[in-house]
C-alpha cells in the first residue's frame, strides 16, 4: 500500500493512502477522542469531538471523516480544539440523564471515557432536565433515550451492517431520538432482537435487559469462545461473574462475524445453567437411560461399532456430523469415519 | 436606476408568457443557444455574479468546478426555500415574474450541460408553486423549456418540488437529501455537490435571485452587469426591508448602497419618528448592527469588514423601544427549533443557549449564564457539519456583545 507523509502535532507521521486523519493519528500513537465513530459503522462526523485543525483548511475538521493527504499539517491539541471537545462533553452531560454511579455502562462507556480524558468532573452548564419514558417492551433490550448521545451508530448498524432496517433517527433538533419503525415500542416493532445496536451503543442507551443489575462491568470476566449454535463459528465473549453468564457480546475484530451475533448467540444462553442439561453420558440398559462415565460410554460405543463393522461391513455404518458444531469438529468427524471406521458415509444433520 | 430583477415588477400581468415576451423575454435564451456553452460560462464569470443565497460564492467559478466530462449527468437546482427570517425576495420574483427565473434556469442549464432541473420551493409557498408549474407548462408549450428547445437540439426539463417546512432544508445538501426523499439533514463535505450532488451526480445549485440575474448578463453582456455596484459585488440586489419602518417592502438597489439610504430613502425612515436602535442587515443569521453602524455599504466585503454579512439582504429594522434580549430570545428559539439535530454542538448548543436565555429573561439567570452563552457561540461556530451552527451562533454573539448592558440588567 502506498504510504503518505504528514505532520501531526509537530511530529512526522506516516499513513496509508486513503486513511482518515483519525486512523493516521492512532497509528502514530496520538490519541483523539471519538464518540460517534466506530470502526464498523465508519460513517460518522456527528458528535464532532474528534475535531482537529488542518493547515490551509477553514474551521475545525472532523478527523474521522477527512482523508489524510500527503504533506498535511495537523494539530490535534490547540486550545480551540480542547475547548470545543469540552463544550461537547459538557453539553452531553447537561442534556441527558447521566448518573454514572449506578449506570450499567459505567466502566465501558465512551462518554464517560471522553469526560475522563478531558478532566471533566461535571458540566459547567446547567442540567436541562430530561425524563423520557424508558422503553422496556422488548424481551431482551432496554432502550433508554435519556442516555442517548445521538451518535447514529445503532441506526447505521441496524440498516447497513445487519440490514434489518428497524431503527431510524426520528424527529429533529433536541427532540432527535432513535425510533423503531414508525416510532413503535421496540417490543412491538419489526426488531428481530439481534442486539447489534446494543453492541454498537457507546453508552447505556441500549442495554441487555437480562444483564441489568447483575454486575458492574469491571466485575465481569470476559471468556472468549465460539458460538455453539451453528457452523458459522461466530466469535464471542461470555461475560461471566461467579461462574454465571451475565451477557454475551460479539468479538469486534475477529472473523467471521466481526462483532455481529444473532438472537440465539447473543441472548440464548440460559440453557447453559439449566438443571435439565445432560451432565454425563447415558447408556440405555433394559429400555432405560442410565448415567455412565465417559470411559464406559466410549468403550461401549467403540465395541458396538467394531461389532457392526465385523458382522455387516463398514458400509453399514454412517457418520452424521452436527450442523451446529465447528468446522474443526466436523473435520475430525470426517477423518474418524474415513480413517478409523473406513467408510465414506459421512453427512450432516441438516441434510438427513 | 437599472433594474434587473424587478424590471417587470410594475407591469400588470407580467407573470403571463405573452407579457413577458412583449417585454423582451426569452431573447436572452435565444442568444444563449446561439453561443457555445463555454462562452456563456466565461460571460457569467466576467460579470462577477456572486450567489444571492447567502454565501456570495462566484457563480462562474462554481460552474467551472463541474467535471469536464460532458457525458455525465448534471443537475441544476434552484434553491427557493427562502427560510431565513426577514427574507422575502425570491417569492416576489417567482410570484410576479416566474419566466425570468425559468429563462435564467434554462440558460444556466444550457451553459453547464444540465438536462434536468428542480425548483425546491418552501412548502408554505404552495400557491407560488402552482404559479410556477403553470408558467413552466406555458414555457414548454412554446418551446422555451422541454424537448429540443427552440430547435437547438438542447433539452431541459424542470420539476417543482415542495419542501415540508424546515429551515435547514435551504442548506444545499440537506435540500438534496430532501428531494431524494430522506430526512433533511446536511451531508458531510467533502464531497461537494459539483462532484457528488443530487442522487450522487454532479449538481449546481443556486438561489432564485442568482439565476434570475443570468438573462440580463447574457442579453446585455457581462460589462453591463459588472459596472453596476461595487468592485467585488457587482449588479443589483433585492433588499427586503421589514420591521419598524414607514414603508416596509422589497427594493432593488445596486450592491454597495449605504444601509442608511435604504432605511431612510427607500423604506421611508423609522416609523412614528422614533430613534433607530439596531438593524439586522442580511437575514436573522447576520450579526446585528447598532444605529452607529448604518453608514456601511451593503455589499459582501463592506459588511464582512464590520463583522456582519450581506446574507440574504433581508433587513430588519428595530426602533428604540425594542428589547434586544427579547429579540435574542426569539432568535435562540428559532435556531433551537430548526436545528436538524445531527451534530452535537448545534443540537445541544442551540438548545442550551435557548435554555439560558429563557432563564435570563425570566429573571432567574446569573452573570455566568451570559458567559456560557458567549462560550457556546464561540465554539459552536466552525465545529458543525453545516453552516447552520455558525448562523445560530454569530447573531446571538453580536446581540450580547453589542447590547450587553441590556442583558446585564436582567441577570442577578
Ligand atoms: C442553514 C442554511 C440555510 C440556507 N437557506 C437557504 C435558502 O433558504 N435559500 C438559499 O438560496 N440558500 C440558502 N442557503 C445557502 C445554500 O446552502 C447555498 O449556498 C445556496 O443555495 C447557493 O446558491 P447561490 O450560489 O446562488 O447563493 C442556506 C444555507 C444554510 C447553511
Ligand atoms: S451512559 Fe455513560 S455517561 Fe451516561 S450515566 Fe452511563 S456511564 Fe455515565
Ligand atoms: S442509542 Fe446508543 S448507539 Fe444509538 S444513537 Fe443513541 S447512543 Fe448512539
Ligand atoms: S450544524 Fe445544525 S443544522 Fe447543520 S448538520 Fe449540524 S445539527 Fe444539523
Amino acid at each position: 500500500m502506498k504510504k503518505i507523509a504528514l505532520n501531526i502535532d509537530g511530529k512526522d507521521a506516516q499513513a496509508a493512502e486513503g486513511d482518515t486523519i483519525l486512523n493516521a493519528a492512532r497509528e502514530n500513537g496520538i490519541y483523539i477522542p471519538t464518540l460517534c465513530y466506530h470502526p464498523r459503522t465508519k460513517q460518522a462526523g456527528k458528535c464532532r469531538i474528534c475535531v482537529v485543525e488542518v493547515k490551509g483548511l477553514p474551521d475545525l475538521q472532523v478527523s474521522c471523516s477527512l482523508q489524510a493527504r500527503d504533506g498535511m499539517t495537523v494539530n490535534t491539541t490547540s486550545e480551540r480544539i480542547i475547548e470545543t471537545r469540552k463544550m461537547i462533553v459538557e453539553l452531553y452531560l447537561s442534556s441527558g440523564r447521566h448518573n454514572c454511579i449506578s449506570c450499567e455502562a459505567s466502566g465501558e462507556c465512551e462518554l464517560q471515557d471522553a469526560a475522563y480524558h478531558l478532566g471533566l468532573e461535571k458540566s459547567n452548564f446547567p442540567v436541562i432536565p430530561k425524563d423520557l419514558p424508558v422503553d422496556s417492551s422488548s424481551p431482551m433490550i432496554i432502550k433508554d433515550m435519556n442516555k442517548c448521545i445521538q451518535c447514529f451508530r445503532c441506526v447505521e448498524g441496524c440498516n447497513n451492517v445487519v440490514v434489518n432496517e428497524v431503527l431510524e433517527m426520528g424527529f429533529r433538533g433536541g427532540d432527535m431520538t432513535v425510533v423503531c419503525d414508525t416510532n413503535k415500542p421496540m417490543g412491538k416493532s419489526s426488531c428481530v432482537i439481534c442486539g447489534e445496536c446494543v453492541q454498537l451503543c457507546p453508552t447505556a442507551a441500549l442495554l441487555e435487559k437480562k444483564a441489568a443489575g447483575k454486575g458492574r462491568t469491571w466485575e465481569l470476566k470476559k471468556v472468549r469462545t465460539t458460538c455453539p449454535y451453528c457452523g458459522v463459528g461466530c466469535q464471542m465473549h461470555l461475560h461471566v461473574k461467579d461462574n454465571e453468564i451475565i451477557k454475551v457480546t460479539g468479538v469486534e475484530d475477529a472473523a467471521p462475524n466481526f462483532g455481529t451475533l444473532c438472537i440465539k448467540g447473543r441472548f440464548g444462553y440460559d440453557f447453559v445453567h439449566s438443571p435439565e442439561r445432560l451432565r454425563s453420558p447415558l447408556i440405555k440398559r433394559d429400555g432405560e437411560f442410565v448415567e455412565a462415565s465417559w470411559e464406559e460410554a466410549l468403550d461401549f460405543t467403540a465395541e458396538k461399532l467394531l461389532e457392526i463393522k465385523k458382522t455387516h461391513g463398514t458400509e453399514a455404518i454412517v457418520g452424521i456430523g452436527c450442523a451446529r458444531t465447528t468446522n474443526e469438529n466436523n473435520y475430525i468427524m470426517m477423518k474418524f469415519m474415513r480413517a478409523a471406521v473406513g467408510t465414506n458415509n459421512v453427512d450432516h444433520c441438516a441434510r438427513t | 436606476m437599472q433594474k434587473i430583477l424587478f424590471k417587470n415588477i410594475d407591469v400588470p400581468d407580467a407573470r403571463s408568457l405573452d407579457t413577458y415576451k412583449s417585454r423582451g423575454g426569452y431573447a436572452a435564451l435565444k442568444k444563449a443557444l446561439s453561443l457555445p456553452p463555454e462562452k456563456l460560462i466565461s460571460m457569467v464569470e466576467e460579470s462577477g455574479l456572486r450567489g444571492r443565497g447567502g454565501a456570495g460564492f462566484p457563480a462562474g467559478i462554481k460552474w467551472k468546478f463541474l467535471p469536464k466530462d460532458r457525458n455525465r449527468t448534471i443537475y441544476l437546482i434552484c434553491n427557493a426555500d427562502e427560510g431565513e427570517p426577514g427574507t422575502f425576495k425570491d417569492r416576489h420574483i417567482m410570484e410576479f415574474d416566474p419566466h425570468l427565473l425559468i429563462e435564467g434556469m434554462t440558460i444556466t442549464a444550457y451553459a453547464i450541460g444540465a438536462h434536468h432541473g428542480f425548483i425546491y420551493i418552501r412548502g408554505e409557498y404552495n400557491w407560488i408553486a402552482k404559479l410556477l408549474m403553470s408558467a413552466i407548462i406555458e414555457a414548454v408549450t412554446e418551446g422555451f423549456v422541454g424537448y429540443n428547445i427552440l430547435n437547438s437540439g438542447f433539452s431541459f426539463y424542470i420539476d417543482v418540488f415542495r419542501g415540508a417546512g424546515s429551515y435547514v432544508c435551504g442548506e444545499e445538501t440537506a435540500l438534496m437529501e430532501s428531494i431524494e426523499g430522506k430526512a433533511g439533514r446536511p451531508r458531510l463535505k467533502p464531497p461537494f455537490p459539483a462532484t457528488f450532488g443530487l442522487y450522487g451526480e454532479s449538481t449546481v445549485i443556486h438561489n432564485v435571485s442568482t439565476l434570475s440575474c443570468v438573462p440580463f448578463i447574457i442579453e446585455k453582456g457581462p460589462e453591463a452587469f459588472s459596472k453596476i455596484g461595487k468592485p467585488r459585488s457587482h449588479g443589483t440586489k433585492l433588499f427586503g426591508i421589514s420591521g419598524h419602518v414607514n414603508k416596509p417592502g422589497l427594493y432593488e438597489y445596486p450592491m454597495g448602497t449605504p444601509l442608511r439610504k435604504l432605511i431612510y430613502e427607500a423604506a421611508g425612515g423609522v416609523r412614528g419618528g422614533k430613534r433607530l436602535k439596531a438593524v439586522i442587515p442580511g437575514g436573522l443569521s447576520s450579526p446585528i448592527l447598532t444605529a452607529d453602524e448604518i453608514d456601511v455599504e451593503m455589499d459582501f466585503d463592506s459588511l464582512l469588514s464590520i463583522g456582519s454579512m450581506l446574507g440574504s439582504g433581508g433587513i430588519i429594522v428595530m426602533d428604540e423601544d425594542t428589547s434586544i434580549p427579547m429579540i435574542a430570545q426569539k432568535t435562540a428559539k428559532f435556531f433551537a427549533h430548526e436545528s436538524c439535530g445531527q451534530c452535537t454542538p448545534c443540537r445541544e448548543g442551540t438548545n442550551m443557549i435557548k435554555f439560558l436565555i429563557d432563564r435570563i429573561i425570566a429573571g432567574k439567570g446569573g452573570h455566568t449564564d451570559l458567559e456560557q452563552i458567549l462560550r457556546l457561540c464561540r465554539y459552536i461556530k466552525g465545529s458543525t457539519i453545516c453552516a447552520f451552527g455558525a448562523a445560530a451562533a454569530m447573531p446571538l454573539n453580536a446581540m450580547i456583545k453589542k447590547f450587553r448592558g441590556e442583558f446585564e440588567a436582567l441577570v442577578r
